[in-house]
């Protein structure tokens, strides 16, 4: 797959509005097959790199070239992608059918074989029952469908989304990520999709760009992103994430003794890449790989302090245990038998332990 | 369901409701009643000119005279045949040209920067500050062979003489065209402005050039606008009576013109009446066929 050369390349794109750079030297290179997500808040500019690729707003610096191809300056009809749009933007006055045919329609494809190809659409989405309703009739996850439908049924070389999945709610949302994986596995079309929801971005993604002011923070695939993030934005960004700021003191091979003065600890982390001796760093440690309990469990790290706050969830519970210098750190733990001994109340004296390798060193 | 406040709400909306209702029925319904019955009356010279269609007869029946013979009249003398279908087409012709220059007009305004959009619809309302009778007037000044228009022309060395546009069909069109042109750009302008022009990147998106997205999606998504201004224009235009009394000229043969002659010259009000009732079938029975299979349409 590496050997295939990207089929889009975004190379140095700057997009700025008056003042405002939407979009700040962005580099980015996405394959053929992927499902690419760029993730970030609002206003980070991941829409507006969408629009780029889909032709809707012209680069003011860099290029984007779409299988080889300089696009920057080719206009939204000409180009060979399509977008499904976050308001689906469904045609009012056309029915289910007319709206999936128009694209084709467009590229004087023979009646016949638009008949056909709108029928498989409406097959892979199952909308075959509603063909000759109007948008208004529909309900907002049957839109949803016609939408992926229309914007699919040119085969384009990509597939831009466009927060698809928003105006759903969240059993919906579930449901439809699965779906929309599938039907990318199917048709093997390059999806790019944009959205502010981790999760979904996690569930669907094979590779996520996080975006942020404009720039892209890290790109990997969901477990890269989460387990090794780059930066403390995006270990913050992506999950929960406890930041321990310290010092680096020593190391021996990838095992590095760090002094978290604030804490009065010294904790023990892995990190591949060479450290400097003294330099600033945060230790990042995910809530779930940490373990609570009365003593210091058989991990290399343990601080003790007081549980301030537990939010149960049903499935885990998440505990705030507050250490004497005031920092908290959050640590979940799964219920895992009813009404267990493995709980914890208000005010205990805990000990919260994790192992060297789940503790992540950020320096920035 | 009926709950005592619900029941309130109902009472509340039926209470706003009857004022304009009655104002209706009081001012369009009534003295419309009054025209019929004095189409179904027969002349006579006197004050009122037409007899009573019930008559008292002593120890009797009241007895109810109805006179068609005003509206089988009608289509004796081919005056007001003529006059029907010319009103009809300085009508349509006229329509259809505040159609092609309104839409344009509202397309622009609904599509520039929104804080440029209300002062241009300032604009297109602004004439109606002033009387429509002394802007028609004003057009007199403009048209006529010694008038603005001719003098201009004239000084650009484009024509040697005037051309003569005043008492003609040109100048009833223009009249027209001018003064029901904020009829046709509103109701346009507000059903453009409300389009969603995220339909138009999905048209371009979807391979369509913006001129034929123009065509496929934003000419049929203004249709209400179109038959809105349309029905505006066209109904009052049928009946005109000042713009073709004042710009158009002897031959300009319009329907509001013959109703004036009967009623006035004529004082036949009978016949006058019978004028103004079938204009009012010819106008009203086909618009009620439209908006009965568009709201079949609907229901659909």
């Amino acid at each position: 797959m590496t050997t295939q050369p990207p089929l889009i390349r975004i190379e140095r794109v700057t997009k700025r509005f008056g003042d405002f750079t939407a979009v700040n030297q962005v580099d980015l290179e996405i394959r053929q097959g992927e499902f690419f997500a760029l993730l970030g808040a609002s206003g980070c500019g991941k829409t507006t790199l969408l629009r780029m690729l889909g032709g809707f707003e012209t680069p003011t610096e860099g290029r984007i070239l779409i299988d080889g191809v300089d696009v920057s300056s080719v206009p939204p009809y000409e180009r060979p992608v399509n977008m499904m749009f976050q308001s689906y933007a469904l045609f009012p006055h056309m029915t289910v059918e007319q709206n999936i045919a128009f694209g084709l329609q467009q590229d004087k494809m023979p009646k016949a074989q638009i008949a056909e190809r709108v029928k498989a659409m409406l097959d892979m989405v199952q909308m075959t029952p509603y063909a000759k309703r109007k948008p208004a009739q529909l309900s907002g996850g049957q839109k949803q469908r016609v939408a992926l439908a229309r914007s699919l049924a040119k085969q384009p070389k990509v597939l831009l989304l466009d927060e698809p999945l928003g105006a759903l709610d969240k059993k919906l949302r579930e449901q439809t990520q699965l779906e929309l994986v599938n039907i990318q596995d199917k048709v093997g079309i390059t999806f790019i999709i944009v959205t502010h929801d981790q999760e979904e971005a996690m569930t669907m993604a094979s590779r996520v760009g996080i975006m942020k002011e404009g720039q892209i923070a890290q790109i990997g695939t969901p477990f890269e992103v989460y387990e090794t993030p780059n930066s403390r934005f995006v270990g913050d960004f992506i999950g929960n994430a406890n930041m321990i700021e310290g010092a680096v003191i020593s190391g021996e091979g990838a095992e590095w003794k760090i002094g978290a003065g604030k804490i009065d600890a010294t904790l023990t982390a892995h990190h591949e890449a060479g450290l400097q001796v003294g330099a600033q760093v945060t230790v990042m440690v995910r809530p779930e790989k940490m373990i609570l309990g009365r003593e210091a469990a058989p991990g290399v790290n343990s601080v003790s302090g007081k549980v301030s706050d537990i939010a149960y969830l049903g499935d885990m519970s998440i505990y705030h245990v507050k250490l004497p210098s005031g920092q908290k750190l959050q640590v979940s733990q799964a219920n895992l038998r009813h009404g267990g001994s493995g709980r914890f109340d208000y005010d205990q004296e805990v000990v919260v332990s994790w192992h060297a390798g789940d503790s992540v060193v950020l320096l920035a | 369901m009926s709950t005592p406040s619900a029941l309130k709400q109902k009472f509340g909306r039926f209470l706003v409701a009857l004022p304009p209702y009655g104002w209706l029925l009081l001012f369009f319904m009534v003295p419309f009643l009054i025209v019929l019955k004095i189409s179904l009356s027969e002349l006579q010279a006197a004050i009122p000119p037409y007899k009573p269609i019930l008559e008292w007869a002593e120890g009797a029946l009241p007895h109810l005279h109805l006179n068609f013979e005003n509206y089988s009249y009608l289509f004796s003398d081919e005056l007001y045949v003529l006059a029907y279908l010319n009103s009809l087409k300085v009508a349509a012709i006229s329509t259809v040209m505040t159609l092609l220059i309104g839409y344009p007009m509202a397309y622009t305004i609904a599509r520039s920067p929104a804080r440029y959009r209300n002062p241009l619809l300032m604009l297109v309302v602004l004439p109606f500050w002033t009387s429509l009778l002394i802007r028609v007037y004003s057009w007199m000044g403009i048209l006529k062979n010694e008038g603005l228009l001719n003098s201009f022309l004239m000084w650009l060395g484009i024509i040697d003489s005037p051309i003569q546009i005043m008492e003609t069909n040109t100048a009833v069109y223009i009249g027209i065209v001018y003064s029901y042109l904020p009829y046709m750009i509103l109701p346009l302008y507000a059903t453009l402005e409300k389009m969603d022009l995220t339909l138009l990147e999905a048209a371009a998106d979807l391979g369509c050039p913006p001129f034929k997205a123009f065509l496929k999606i934003t000419l049929p998504l203004s249709m209400p606008g179109v038959i809105a201004g349309t029905l505006l224009v066209f109904i009052p235009a049928v009946g005109e009576f000042v713009i073709p009394d004042l710009l158009g000229g002897p031959d300009t043969l319009m329907i509001g013109k013959v109703i004036w002659a009967e009623f006035f010259d004529n004082r036949d009000w009978p016949v006058a009446s019978a004028v103004a009732v079938a204009i009012l079938i010819l106008l009203v029975v086909p618009i009620m066929i439209y908006q009965r299979n568009e709201s079949r349409a609907e229901a659909k």
